[in-house]
């Protein structure tokens, strides 16, 4: 030892001789970084010898061994599994670990074992992470599973699942609630006024809240009733659409101030905002109240009852209050035709004579609420005030929604959500406190959007957690993935067509709205029964008697078709037309010759009515003894129906109205023939009382 | 001395780690204890997979004269649930109120509420909730159209109920100790071909024209799910 060290001292700066043989120092080291480069070039076969998944398919076998499934051990290939879709740009090793997708190995019930529910497509076609997200090519659970520095796609919590069918499934899809629900209210929350939110295939949501326009407003409600209004909607209306923009008193009074300066008188019927004195009769409390019932308003405005609960449909706005916000002017004229006010409306021109209008402004003046008007005291307003409101007005988009007059409606107001379902976290601002993950970024954003900050435009919508949950899911399927698919697996939403019903009848209709409530050739609303083929299905004496009286087929029902105190001539009028124009295919005289039935059909028809095919069940033919309530009663069906109608319809009820909650009972053609003759005589004019 | 210190290090290290998981939910200072503890609304219920239920779960802890225990621990746990919150205290008449979330599979849950009684041991009490997956939410979808007009005796304005007309009177999807007795075969055959096929009551009409086979499987699988006794599926079981 002492000898290295001297040999080492004096080598100091002059090459020594060369050896031949190394030291024993020099040994030591050469062995020691040989070893040193041994484990090292070991730790990469190591690393993979000990991997996860190396450990998951290990466990797989040895459960499979324990269970005897004997044919699962034999087949087994071990090694990175994986699903490979160019066109998808799929390339996921999920079933590397997820070996029992198929649930070959029976009752295994833990994951990453645990068979896959049954789901709408197969796996090797589309792959996992188009449904749940996550790193597809990634060899580890934390890089698959969770977000990382390098990958920062995590997988989708499942209570948002549905979000990954509406990648391709544009339109509306049966078992996917939350995805149908959100992209509803995308539309009836009025969130599309502001925002963009372009599908893939290039069609943009459209909003169908129906904002009123404000052009004349200062005629329909005072300055502070919209000062009310703004400052909370919900406390007049608990329904309101109208989200809550958080303004300070000075700032609604403001906004109330401008809104009323800009309204213009509009055009038609201003000598009618004049009230006609009428007599209203001694019962005018009962009456009012009868003729709300009987005009059906409920159909489609809603009232709170004494419990806090609304009672009526969601169609026109909730009448709780009405009487705080209009004038009983306006709402003379409004009852009268509303459409001198709003040619626009969804509202039908009902033709009620001078002493309905004055009952029901009466019944409906009288809803009040003394809360509310004591709650509303506006600051008064100065010479700057409607100035400020104009600027307020500008700066938080107004009239994105609302028509006013002297403002443009502004374009492309808030951000553009096409592609907000995945967006980079790292472009998100997170608020302290929230969990740090796109779903929850979303949902606290419709939640509350000031919380993100006190100074943002976004206002407040009074939603539950069910609704936030599925506005998120819709917006969680507005994928950069979706927008770059293939164009074949896009399955668009059905648009409605441009179609009208044309001529003097036309008008009518269009006067009358009937296209609100219901769909004639794939355009109109689905509150009422698709008229396209109703020209086949009814006879002329019924149809003209139905619509100077409409009387429900179904008893139990509430919403029903209102009455328009309809004149001869209108009726005629629309009724040749719906019977000449809304023809079904097929539907000629040879089709069905109903002269030939006689009473011995009728006779077995009943029989089978009764005993076969149990039609009571759903149907009343006979009031006195029957008592179904599924379908329309039929105790009339022979003034009704044609019997040509009857006979294909009950031979095929989806091929006349495809979804229609009729099953088909796969009748023989005389079965159907007797069944139509017992129909056609039933003939009953009156309709029995309720249930 | 160096390796000492950083043996000691090592030590402490973990122990940190311990120390910040046994710090959870250690604020809550039980006063009181009850002798029992009951469902007060929310067991039964169902969602989708990954879903909160839509209404809370309440239980109640009463004490031996079977009035509530204020400030008693409940403790909520339930494999493959989540608890907001896991503990709580129960409030001046005896109750606490947890959302519960479901887990990511499709299947029944069970929902396990305790409470420490005063002689050490535990009282508690266990509620159902189901989760459902795709094919359950298409069932449903298929079963609130159509199925439900005649099997479901609740009646609202919207939706009158067919049930109370009906004789023989129909099963409800959750009539579990009826309808476990038949195979999804003989379910999905009733539904598409009527009461006949399975020699019961023609008043079941035919929905074969109206459902497409992936409806009727999806119907059966919700019947299966809501069914109360649960189902349980015929095969080979293996302890855990």
């Amino acid at each position: 030892m002492a000898d290295t060290g001297m040999n080492d001292d004096t080598n100091n700066g002059n090459p020594g001789p060369l050896r031949s043989r190394p030291l024993a120092r020099e040994l030591m080291v050469f062995g020691g970084v040989s070893v040193l480069l041994l484990v090292s070039l070991a730790i990469a076969p190591a690393k993979d010898y000990f991997s996860q998944w190396r450990y998951h398919q290990k466990a797989f076998l040895k459960l499979a061994a324990e269970r005897q499934s004997g044919t699962l051990v034999k087949n087994f290939h071990g090694g990175i599994r994986q699903i490979w879709n160019e066109k998808l740009g799929v390339v996921d090793r999920c079933e590397t670990c997820h070996l029992n997708m198929n649930g070959a190995l029976v009752d295994s019930t833990s994951q990453p074992f645990r068979k896959h529910p049954p789901m709408p497509h197969e796996a090797e076609q589309f792959g996992c992470v188009m449904c749940h997200r996550g790193q597809g090519v990634a060899t580890t659970a934390e890089e698959a599973h969770s977000a990382t520095a390098a990958w920062e796609q995590p997988l989708l919590p499942a209570r948002y699942s549905d979000a990954s069918c509406g990648q391709c499934h544009l339109g509306p899809l049966a078992g996917a609630p939350k995805l149908n629900d959100g992209r509803r209210m995308l539309s009836s929350e009025g969130c599309t006024h502001c925002h963009l939110v372009r599908q893939p295939d290039g069609t943009v949501i459209k909003p169908d809240d129906d904002p009123p326009p404000l052009l004349h407003i200062a005629e329909k409600t005072t300055r502070e009733w919209i000062y009310a209004w703004i400052k909370n909607p919900q406390a007049y209306a608990a329904s309101a659409t109208m989200p809550n923009f958080q303004f300070n008193d000075q700032e609604a009074a403001d906004i109330a101030s401008f809104l009323i300066s800009q309204s213009t008188p509009s055009a038609k019927g201003q000598e009618e905002l004049r009230a006609r004195p009428v007599a209203l009769g001694a019962n005018a409390a009962t009456d009012s109240a009868s003729l709300y019932g009987s005009l059906f308003c409920s159909s489609c405005h809603a009232v709170q009852n004494a419990a806090g609960n609304l009672v009526g449909g969601n169609f026109g706005p909730e009448l709780t209050r009405v009487g705080n916000k209009v004038t009983p002017q306006w709402l003379n004229r409004w009852l009268r035709n509303p459409h001198d006010y709003e040619p626009s409306t969804r509202m039908p021109h009902y033709r009620l004579d001078d002493k309905q209008v004055a009952l029901l402004s009466a019944f409906l003046m009288a809803k009040t609420d003394s809360d509310f008007a004591a709650g509303a005291h506006v600051p008064p307003a100065d010479k700057d005030s409607a100035a400020r409101g104009r600027k307020l007005v500008l700066e938080y988009g107004c009239a994105a929604c609302h028509q006013i007059n002297g403002v443009n409606p502004p374009q492309n107001f808030g951000p553009d959500l096409s592609h907000v379902g995945n967006k980079p976290l790292a472009q998100v601002i997170f608020v302290p406190g929230m969990k740090e993950t796109l779903p929850a970024y979303i949902s606290a954003k419709v939640r509350d959007p000031r919380s993100f900050g006190a100074g943002l435009k976004m206002p407040k919508f009074s939603l539950s957690e069910t609704q936030i949950e599925s506005l998120a899911t819709a917006l969680l399927a507005q994928t950069d993935r979706a927008a770059h698919l293939p164009g074949e697996l896009l399955i668009p939403a059905a648009q409605p067509t441009k179609y009208e019903p044309g001529g003097d009848a036309g008008r009518l209709m269009q006067d009358l709205h009937c296209l609100s409530c219901h769909t004639i050739n794939g355009h109109g609303g689905d509150m009422a029964p698709d008229l396209s083929y109703e020209g086949s299905a009814v006879q002329r004496a019924w149809l003209q008697e139905f619509m100077s009286n409409p009387n429900t087929l179904r008893p139990a029902l509430i919403r029903r078709m209102p009455k328009f105190n309809l004149s001869s001539a209108e009726i005629r009028t629309i009724s040749d037309y719906l019977l000449s124009a809304y023809q079904a295919p097929g539907f000629d005289a040879q089709a069905f010759d109903p002269r030939a039935l006689n009473s011995e059909d009728a006779a077995r028809g009943k029989q089978l009515f009764y005993s076969k095919y149990n039609c009571q069940s759903c149907h009343i033919a006979d009031y006195k003894t029957d008592k179904g309530y599924v379908g329309p009663a039929l105790a009339g069906v022979g003034l009704r129906l044609t019997p040509v109608w009857t006979y294909k319809w009950l031979k095929n009820p989806n091929a006349l109205r495809p979804g229609t909650l009729m099953p088909n009972q796969n009748m023989r053609d005389d079965e159907a023939r007797d069944l139509t003759a017992f129909l056609m005589t039933l003939k009953a004019r009156t309709t029995g009382g309720g249930k | 001395m160096k390796y000492l210190s950083i043996l000691c290090l090592a030590a402490l290290l973990p122990a940190a780690g311990c120390l910040r998981h046994s710090g959870e939910g250690a604020a809550l200072t039980p006063e009181a204890k009850g002798t029992q503890i009951t469902e007060a609304g929310g067991g039964k219920q169902i969602a989708s997979v990954g879903s909160d239920l839509p209404q809370p779960v309440v239980v109640q802890v009463n004490g031996a004269d079977g009035n509530g225990v204020a400030k008693a621990l409940v403790t909520f746990r339930g494999e493959g649930l989540q608890f907001t919150p896991r503990q709580a205290l129960t409030d001046t008449s005896g109750q606490v109120t947890v959302t519960v979330q479901l887990g990511a599979e499709p299947r029944g849950y069970e929902i396990v509420a305790e409470t420490p009684k005063a002689d050490g041991t535990m009282a508690s009490v266990k509620l159902r909730a189901v989760a459902l997956g795709y094919q359950q939410r298409l069932g449903r979808e298929v079963n609130d159209k159509y199925c439900i007009r005649c099997h479901d005796s609740e009646s609202t304005p919207e939706r009158v109920s067919n049930f109370d007309n009906l004789s023989p009177a129909p099963h409800a999807f959750s009539d579990g100790a009826f309808l476990n007795n038949f195979s999804d075969a003989d379910l999905a055959a009733i539904t598409a071909r009527g009461g006949v096929a399975q020699s019961k009551s023609a008043a079941m009409p035919p929905f074969g024209g109206s459902l497409s086979d992936k409806e009727i499987k999806a119907v059966v699988a919700y019947m299966r799910a809501v069914a109360d006794p649960p189902y349980q599926a015929p095969g080979v079981k293996y302890g855990k």
